[in-house]
């Protein structure tokens, strides 16, 4: 084990069920920089579909949670900037206003951080050594563009990855539309927005889409897929950790399909 | 909070409302039309003016500032409105300005009251309020003047008519215009804006009262601004004999050089322009003297719901000014338009305000249909925590237990498991596995129950197999 | 219509939400009132940061941005021929309608058998205006109006073209110097202490962007906005 800063990952409910290889990734990348990558056990969810359906109680009782199993760590990196966001931005508001928790809420929400940019900014990580054939272009999504800034650390490592060319997406900085509960809450409204996605994603010519967070991922996935749209998606950190050969999402776990 | 009796709102269908709207081709082709047009025009403002962002906190300053001193700023401007010969009313509801607006009409005999562009005046709804009384309003805003014509509402704060096609305006003159020549070509926007020019000309010499609204009411001076880009505004104002300013109480800001930051940021986050065209300081009525203007000026300030949001957590929705940039930037508005959201305020800011003014239980709906994607609070002028406060209202409305049941139920089933992370594991563990067998084939399943909002447009990634939790616990390394 | 209630439930509510019984103790609100008399200035653009000839420049590079039209003159006796010159180049009428302001009254109009000029409120079929302008700012190419015996704002909206008269000299920085300027003319004694009834900023002629978002001039106002800035410094 290195000697350097002891890092817990927050896998995020959608990496852990849907797309496991990207916690991989992620753990590869930091164990990369340096980093003791630890899984802590009682972890489920960041707790926003409670918060942002309006269940402050049931959201106060998660984030309890999370802090209690992870404020023991150095840094929490989640691959994902609206689960970060959550962590380290609504965490210490809605427990703002209560005496025992308010502190250790701020403090754990400043040691959190969204993968990328943990490994930019806080590691001072300039290149990954990794290889992608291909063009790709990439979606900002919205939390982690607009809560914790990330829109220049992505690209600034895509670009040292040996093959890939970023191709800008049109409109990268409008909401694919997934949204959480929005998705399914306001189908009709949410399958506009993602088309005009699609349209934009398709317009660039790129094989592949990438994207920082799963929700954005799998609703963009799903409907240029729905759509017969030939491109691959797959989340940042698996072509930065170089594990970009595995299926892309919603593509057969043998390749094949 | 106060729910007025006029209000005649159909934001409780939001959903059908949306469905319907997303339908309308003439609507979604309007909406491409506009939406670069809008989004472009600010950015490039901003990148023209250094000082942007600085005078952006400046104004929220400004504003919060006011807002905690509303009383006394209100109290002072008062007096100036006076001290110029001017007269103030002073209407807790919708009712109240009906009424106010009335009775001025009434003692000056008025049978036609010419309208700048006026939100308070929708919200209000004053037009039928005066044809009720046997009163002809007149429309003299462009968009304005076309959708009375069509009978609708706003469908934009500052754009009234932006869901349209020039070739519904074009149906909607020759239908109300009797005297338009059928051979006439009126297919481009000049000859239909030539067309409404050369009717609301002879209407602007009729009334006997011109209604407008106010960006903006000034304390040291007893003035109120309007900022128009046609001029209608100043016409309406200063032909008639009597001008009437519909205002709500929170307009108001100390000095001429407060009003001087909000204007900077006010223009360029609506439409991009650096300046309106007209920006109108009214002070009082005429002077002796004076050849032209209008010899009452009247100014009622408008409550109907908001100060009750003051000390809420909805407090800083008053900081708003009304630019129209929050919708500007809004997917879902973009995807929807304005009139799905039932009322007179559409898109991020009417979906915090509405609730405020017609309550919660009405336009609930509203708060609920955002990604918070956060993009009305980057570009709003004011620094509005428009999502935060969405957010605040989907918790009074699950306290209050007006949440759809559906949604409590799965709600809670999910958060009883995310609270207990063993059970949570196992569950999960199950779920993905057998998803995962389902979607081995093809990688991804067309269709899963209780999960028929997303498989109704996307197919649903299937999961890679055992969860990551699962993998890792059991030794799993890169 | 009880509007003294509403008054005073409007204001206790306001009070309540501040959580005060009443008004602002008295050292706030001589605070306040010592906030408006100081009417101190935010952040004003550094753009106008320069001399004078900067400013008359940067007024009319902002004013032309704004689609309106501009000549220059060295003095007033240019006036009426450049204003003839205009009108005849834009294929207008010469029957105009003037502001009754005797800073027009330094322009030799009567020399010039071009033009038939009326002074006064304008009718709704005038055509053309001629007006002068108390002030204008160069920030956004601005002018600044007041309303007076010497000039109906009418006059600023109702004809096709206006034709405003701008000696140089009245180019300032910012809508705040236009502010001091309302400001020394409220205190003079004659005034009553008020304000011009109207201050209009004119920015370009009148536009709308109502129909499918397209950019179309005169919309109500003039369609037509064309300035002789004079040359008097």
């Amino acid at each position: 084990m290195s000697d350097g800063p002891r890092v817990a990952l927050f896998v995020t409910c959608l990496v852990d069920l849907f797309r496991p290889s990207v916690g991989f990734a992620a753990v590869k990348l930091m164990q990369d920089a340096g980093c003791t990558v630890e899984v802590p056990e009682a972890q489920t969810c960041c707790g926003q579909p409670a918060y942002n359906s309006g269940d402050r109680k049931d959201t106060i009782v998660i984030a309890r949670q999370v802090i209690a199993a992870f404020e023991e760590f150095d840094y929490v990196v989640a691959p994902s900037g609206s689960c970060a966001g959550m962590i380290s931005k609504h965490y210490p508001e809605l427990l703002a206003d209560d005496p025992d928790w308010a502190d250790r809420a701020t403090a754990l929400g400043a040691r959190t951080h969204e993968l990328i940019s943990f490994l930019t900014d806080v590691l001072s990580i300039e290149k990954v050594e990794a290889a992608f054939e291909g063009t790709v272009t990439y979606h900002d999504s919205c939390s982690g563009l607009r809560e914790l800034g990330i829109h220049a650390q992505p690209r600034s490592l895509l670009d040292g990855v040996d093959g890939l060319h970023l191709r800008e997406l049109e409109d990268s900085n409008v909401c694919c539309g997934f949204g959480g509960t929005f998705c399914v809450k306001y189908p009709d409204i949410s399958n506009n927005m993602v088309s005009n996605k699609m349209e934009k994603i398709v317009a660039t010519g790129a094989e592949t889409l990438l994207a920082g967070d799963m929700g954005c991922l799998m609703n963009m996935a799903g409907k240029l897929q729905r759509d017969g749209a030939n491109v691959r998606v797959r989340h940042v950190a698996e072509v930065l950790a170089g594990m970009g050969d595995e299926p892309a999402i919603g593509e057969p776990q043998d390749g094949k399909g | 909070m106060t729910t007025s009796s006029t209000v005649h709102s159909t934001s409780r269908n939001f959903k059908n409302n949306a469905r319907d709207q997303l339908a309308n081709e003439d609507l979604q082709a309007a909406l491409n039309k506009a939406r670069g047009h809008f989004v472009d025009g600010r950015a490039t403002a901003r990148d023209n003016l250094p000082e942007f962002d600085d005078l952006r906190d400046q104004a929220r300053g400004i504003k919060d500032h006011t807002l905690e001193h509303l009383d006394f700023y209100l109290e002072a401007y008062e007096e100036k409105v006076v001290e110029s010969g001017g007269h103030v009313h002073w209407a807790r509801t919708a009712a109240d300005a009906q009424q106010i607006v009335l009775d001025i009409c009434r003692s000056v005999d008025a049978k036609q009251v010419n309208k700048g562009k006026s939100m308070i005046g929708e919200e209000i709804e004053i037009n039928k309020a005066l044809e009720a009384d046997g009163i002809r309003p007149i429309e003299t805003d462009l968009g304005e003047y076309i959708i009375q014509l069509r009978g609708e509402l706003p469908s934009h704060i500052i754009a009234p008519a932006v869901h349209l096609t020039k070739a519904q305006v074009e149906a909607s003159f020759r239908e109300n215009h009797t005297e338009l020549d059928e051979d006439r070509v009126l297919e481009e926007p000049l000859s239909l804006l030539d067309e409404a020019r050369t009717i609301l000309r002879k209407k602007y010499f009729e009334a006997e009262v011109g209604i407008t609204g106010a960006n903006l009411l000034i304390a040291e001076t007893g003035s109120s601004i309007i900022v128009t880009n046609e001029g209608n505004g100043d016409l309406s104002q200063l032909i008639p004999k009597v001008h009437i300013v519909l205002a709500s109480l929170e307009k108001i800001v100390p000095t001429l050089e407060d009003a001087a930051t909000i204007l900077r940021v006010l223009a360029r986050s609506a439409t991009g322009q650096e300046f309106s065209s007209y920006t109108t300081l009214s002070t009082g009525p005429k002077r002796e003297g004076d050849p032209d203007g209008p010899e009452q000026y009247h100014v009622i300030l408008l409550d109907n719901g908001r100060t009750d949001m003051l000390g809420t957590e909805f407090e800083e929705m008053l900081r708003c000014i009304r630019c129209g940039a929050c919708m500007n930037h809004c997917p879902v508005y973009q995807s929807v338009g304005g009139h799905a959201y039932g009322w007179v305020y559409p898109g991020p800011m009417g979906s915090v305000l509405s609730p405020g003014l017609i309550g919660v239980d009405e336009a609930g709906h509203l708060p609920n249909a955002s990604s918070f994607c956060g993009r009305c609070e980057e570009v709003c002028p004011m620094h509005i925590p428009l999502p935060k406060m969405m957010r605040h209202w989907r918790e009074r409305e699950f306290e209050s237990h007006l949440s759809p049941g559906s949604v409590r139920v799965g709600l809670g089933v999910w958060s009883f498991f995310a609270r207990r992370p063993r059970l949570y594991q196992l569950a999960t563990g199950l779920q993905m596995r057998m998803l995962s067998w389902m979607g081995r084939k093809r990688g991804r399943l067309s269709s899963v129950p209780l999960a028929k909002g997303w498989t109704k447009y996307r197919e649903l990634p299937a999961p890679q197999g055992r969860t990551f939790q699962s993998r890792w616990r059991s030794g799993e390394r890169v | 219509m009880a509007t003294d209630s509403n008054r005073d439930q409007i204001l206790s509510s306001l009070r309540r939400s501040r959580g005060r019984d009443g008004p602002v103790d008295e050292a706030t609100a001589e605070s306040l009132r010592a906030r408006i008399a100081g009417h101190k200035r935010n952040i004003v653009p550094a753009r106008t940061d320069t001399d004078h000839a900067g400013l008359v420049d940067l007024f009319e590079t902002m004013a032309q941005k704004v689609f309106a039209t501009t000549t220059r003159v060295s003095d007033m006796a240019e006036v009426p021929d450049a204003v003839a010159e205009y009108l005849r180049g834009a294929n207008l009428p010469s029957e105009v309608v003037m502001a009754p302001d005797t800073d027009l009254d330094a322009a030799p109009w009567a020399d010039t058998s071009m033009l038939e000029i009326r002074r006064g409120v304008p009718d709704e079929p005038d055509q053309v205006s001629i007006t002068s302008a108390p002030s204008a700012v160069a920030e956004t190419g601005t002018l600044a109006m007041y309303s007076g015996p010497a000039h109906p704002s009418t006059l600023n909206f109702v004809p096709e073209t206006h034709v405003v008269v701008l000696p140089a000299s009245r180019v300032v920085k910012s809508y705040e110097d236009v502010f001091d300027a309302v400001r020394e003319l409220t205190a003079d004694p004659d005034r009553g202490g008020l304000p011009p009834r109207t201050v209009n900023f004119i920015t370009g002629p009148s536009r709308s962007g109502d129909i499918e978002q397209t950019l179309l001039l005169g919309a109500h106002g003039p369609r037509r906005l064309h300035i002789v800035i004079v040359e008097d410094d």
